[in-house]
């Protein structure tokens, strides 16, 4: 600030130019790379609320329905489980199974706030549904977050390969990338979803990870070619830095950024293709759970009982949408190209206006 | 150039046989044709295992049956090929040839106006980037992205067929729903046009009194029961788009470009008529073709006469103004149809249906009731396939045409005093369109595989379905026969967007990319 209170009278644009790198480097003076980044990421509050609303529902979801691995069991707080069979609430209305949650207040005229037996009603043979919603969105973030981390693994690995040794290497790995990008993504999902949906969710997020890293691997490998003739790595190797280390601490620190945001996004549309599976018949199959396979059993619920169509797609929704807010929010704090030259823009209309005044003050 | 092309070519076949060698073995080893009759004993099933064996060669090992069935498919180049048969003894290739057709219609429609909006909402979000109307638009485009499709369908099937043919029974908007429509109306369009809070005022105000109004209009005079539009709202509309697409590609203030667009809006009105008359005798698709054809060699010749610089210019905008007026004589046609289809078998004063891609009861072959009856069937699926797959060109252009308003070049534009208008038509909306080029590009080709869910959903038969059966059915050479068309399509793509990435844009010599 103290740049501008002592020269004010004077407007050459170099000054302004100066007084734009100071608001610049003010912003980030003193910070690490990780403390600008969470910064800016904090700026973003579609993000930030996102974030929260995310982690929220992975807690309620995973706490509630339990966390089952093989013979490990961890009851969680919903008093029934997917299995049960209970009798068929029967409502005001004389309707079977209907919702029991209540939101309406006494004193507004509703039935007060209350939960009841059975808050999101049952399905057709007694089964709590949001019993069925709690263990099939956990199913889904599971399968979600594994097709992320596989595929975000095997991406970044092999992008940065490619990207970092080139020539030869690079030519193998990217043809190898090639044929598998030309199989539609949704082909794949079902070949592999048809026959090895059976061993249960998570093998099958296992297989699909498999598959879903090409992009990733493109944009990685993208990023290494052009990191590896900057100046840095020039350094590192003439300081006799191993390859190993010129990956791992020089180049795979500056593109984590992308990495990060291509797997964010990389994740909702792995929310939407398991859906999409469970929903031809590839994906997780009965007795498991998901979201996608609650909704295409109930599809036809719709005008008879909306709870069970509009429960498990609202909870789809709301985890996608919020994924893909976090990508949004990372990709402006890893990358803010875009946003800082329009932001520097209008702060420099602003500082203008703002010296204006004060020399006409003067 | 050509050297390139062939190396392209070569690299595309190579890329090719692995691919469909790595999911034929994929698709072989995961799951056998033979399963089902494993433990049949019965005579019966053995003799339809034995004709399963022989007609689909099941004793050979699979990588071997592969390189068979890739020596009948490369008969393409000898004029002999062959892509097998089906487990029920079809041939491949006529199941083929009757779904690509099938899907084609599906997708077209939703890929252009998904195209045409989300480049147009991506390009205004840019320029009023940070506004109250790019955070709501951004909200949506998320929102549309993470909607499952089947989902949407459900409700669109619900409050866009069903409740919407309710309606139509009492044709009747409340004041209240008018009230709502017209103010969301406003909103949007003061949201796009932006400018001082004046300004802001006037477009909103104005846009709540003429939605309005039409609505009102369109209450008082029963529209619903016998749309159409007439030769004056024809006329009126046409006067719209010419005004509009001038003053977007030209301004207002050039005389030649402006007299030439409402010559074509004027001509428009005094054939309309005619026009009729010729729909009626000579309905085909011949005749709609010869029209196009006259319309843009019209719209040509009429701006060649009042141009005399910048012709190029002039002749796009009166083309563009044609094509607006010509879709929008054929809307009226189609519409002026519509009681007649109320009446039809099948149809009963419903019109729009929830699944299905013609109506199966209709008997008539009136060219017009045809066409009606497939845009009707289309209505559906197009807003649903639209809504999923416009959200990542909002998205795409809105993200290009920043990266394009931050250049140099731009600064330069503004700085020699090019007005507003110009610096974003000519200078940055072209160059914006390069990047969008290519995507699009890729985007075609993976749409024709792509519409498997859509195809269910809404009864459709074409590429998706033929999928979904050879998945379900181990139906190798049926599979093979989906993946060996979505799969080149696929390739060819990234080739021709290559392709037109070098020719679009100068900095870019082919034969240095890749």
């Amino acid at each position: 600030m103290s740049i501008f209170k002592k020269k004010t009278s004077n407007l050459e644009t170099a000054e302004i130019d100066a007084a734009e790198n100071a608001i610049a480097s003010r912003e980030v003076q003193g910070l690490t790379q990780r403390q600008i980044v969470i910064r800016r990421f904090l700026h973003h509050k579609a993000a930030v609320t996102s974030l929260i609303i995310l982690t929220t529902l992975v807690v309620v979801i995973f706490s509630g329905s339990g966390i089952y691995i093989g013979p490990w069991r961890i009851p969680g707080w919903w008093k029934y489980d997917i299995e049960t069979l209970n009798d068929l609430n029967v409502c005001s209305d004389g309707r079977l199974g209907c919702p029991t949650l209540s939101l309406v207040p006494k004193w507004l005229g509703g039935d007060g706030i209350s939960l009841g037996e059975h808050p999101l009603g049952q399905d057709d043979i007694g089964h709590d549904y949001l019993a069925l919603i709690l263990r099939g969105a956990q199913r889904s973030l599971m399968i979600t977050f594994i097709i992320g981390a596989i595929a975000g693994a095997i991406g970044t690995v092999v992008g940065a390969i490619a990207g970092f040794f080139a020539g030869r290497i690079d030519n193998v790995l990217m043809r190898f990338v090639d044929f598998l990008i030309t199989i539609p993504s949704i082909i794949i999902g079902s070949v592999i979803g048809y026959h090895f949906g059976n061993l249960g969710a998570l093998f099958l997020a296992f297989y699909l990870g498999l598959f879903a890293w090409t992009g990733l691997s493109r944009l990685v490998r993208g990023e290494f070619l052009s990191l590896r003739e900057r100046e840095f790595v020039d350094a590192a190797r003439v300081a006799g830095a191993s390859n190993n280390r010129i990956i791992f601490k020089h180049i795979l620190p500056n593109a984590v950024g992308v990495i990060v945001v291509s797997v964010t996004l990389l994740m909702s549309g792995a929310i939407l293709l398991e859906t999409a599976l469970s929903y031809l018949g590839f994906g997780v199959v009965p007795p498991d759970v998901s979201l996608g396979l609650l909704i295409s059993t109930y599809q036809d619920a719709f005008t008879t009982r909306p709870y069970l169509f509009w429960w498990p797609g609202v909870t789809i929704i709301v985890i996608a949408l919020s994924i893909n807010f976090i990508g949004d929010g990372l990709r402006d704090a890893f990358d803010p190209r875009q946003r800082r030259k329009v932001t520097l823009n209008e702060r420099r209309i602003k500082l203008f206006n703002r010296l204006m005044r004060k020399s006409q003050n003067v | 150039m050509f050297a390139f092309i062939g190396r392209r070519i070569g690299t595309l076949f190579v890329i090719l046989f692995g691919s469909s060698f790595i999911l034929y073995n994929l698709a072989a080893i995961s799951g056998d044709p033979r399963e089902q009759y494993k433990f049949a004993t019965d005579e019966r099933s053995r003799s339809v295992l034995r004709g399963l064996i022989r007609q689909l060669d099941l004793e050979t090992p699979p990588p071997l049956r592969y390189f068979k069935w890739l020596k009948d498919v490369l008969g393409v180049f000898y004029g002999r090929a062959n892509f097998g048969v089906t487990r029920d003894n079809e041939e491949v290739i006529t199941r083929l040839a009757a779904a690509i057709p099938t899907t084609l219609k599906l997708v077209t429609a939703a890929t252009l106006t998904a195209i045409f909006l989300g480049i147009a909402l991506g390009i205004v979000t840019a320029l009023r980037q940070y506004s109250r109307f790019d955070y709501v638009v951004t909200f949506f485009s998320f929102l549309m992205f993470s909607l499952p499709i089947f989902w949407v369908a459900v409700l669109l099937k619900q409050f866009m067929a069903i409740e919407f043919n309710n309606f139509l029974e009492v044709g009747y908007i409340d004041v209240g729903w008018r009230i709502l429509i017209a103010a969301f109306t406003a909103v949007f369009w003061a949201g796009v046009i932006g400018g001082s809070k004046n300004r802001i005022a006037k477009v909103a105000i104005s846009a709540f009194v003429l939605t309005f109004g039409v609505l009102t209009a369109i209450v008082a005079l029963k529209w619903f029961n016998d749309p159409g539009l007439g030769p004056i709202v024809v006329f009126l509309l046409s006067v719209g788009i010419a005004l509009a697409v001038t003053a977007i590609s030209m301004g207002i203030d050039n005389r030649p470009a402006l007299k030439s667009s409402l010559s074509i809006a004027l001509l428009t009105f005094i054939l309309y008529y005619p026009l009729q008359y010729a729909f009626d005798r000579y309905s085909s698709w011949l005749l709609i073709l010869a029209l196009a054809v006259l319309t843009l060699a019209t719209a040509s010749l009429i701006s060649v006469l009042f141009a005399k610089i910048d012709q190029g210019a002039v002749i796009r905008t009166s083309v563009i103004t044609s094509i607006g007026c010509g879709l929008i004589v054929i809307l009226d046609r189609l519409l002026n149809t519509w009681s007649e289809y109320l009446t039809l078998d099948g149809v009963n004063g419903r019109p729009i249906p929830t699944v299905g891609q013609v109506n199966p009861l209709m008997t008539t072959d009136d060219f017009w009731l045809v066409q009606l009856d497939t845009v009707i069937h289309l209505i559906l699926p197009t807003v649903a396939l639209t809504l999923i797959s416009f959200a990542g060109y909002i998205r795409f252009s809105r993200g290009t045409m920043l990266e394009v308003l931050n250049q140099d070049y731009i600064r330069t534009a503004r700085a020699k005093g090019l007005s507003e208008r110009v610096v974003v038509v000519r200078h940055a909306f072209r160059n914006t369109l390069i990047p969008i080029t290519t995507i699009i590009v890729v985007d075609i080709s993976g749409v024709i595989g792509g519409a498997i869910i859509t195809e269910r959903v809404f009864g459709w038969s074409g590429m998706g379905t033929l999928f979904n059966k050879a998945i379900s059915g181990y139906d190798l050479n049926l599979l093979m026969g989906v993946f060996a068309v979505t799969a080149t399509l696929a390739v060819l793509a990234n080739l021709v967007a290559d392709l037109l990435y070098a020719a679009l844009d100068p900095r870019i010599r082919v034969g240095n990319r890749l």
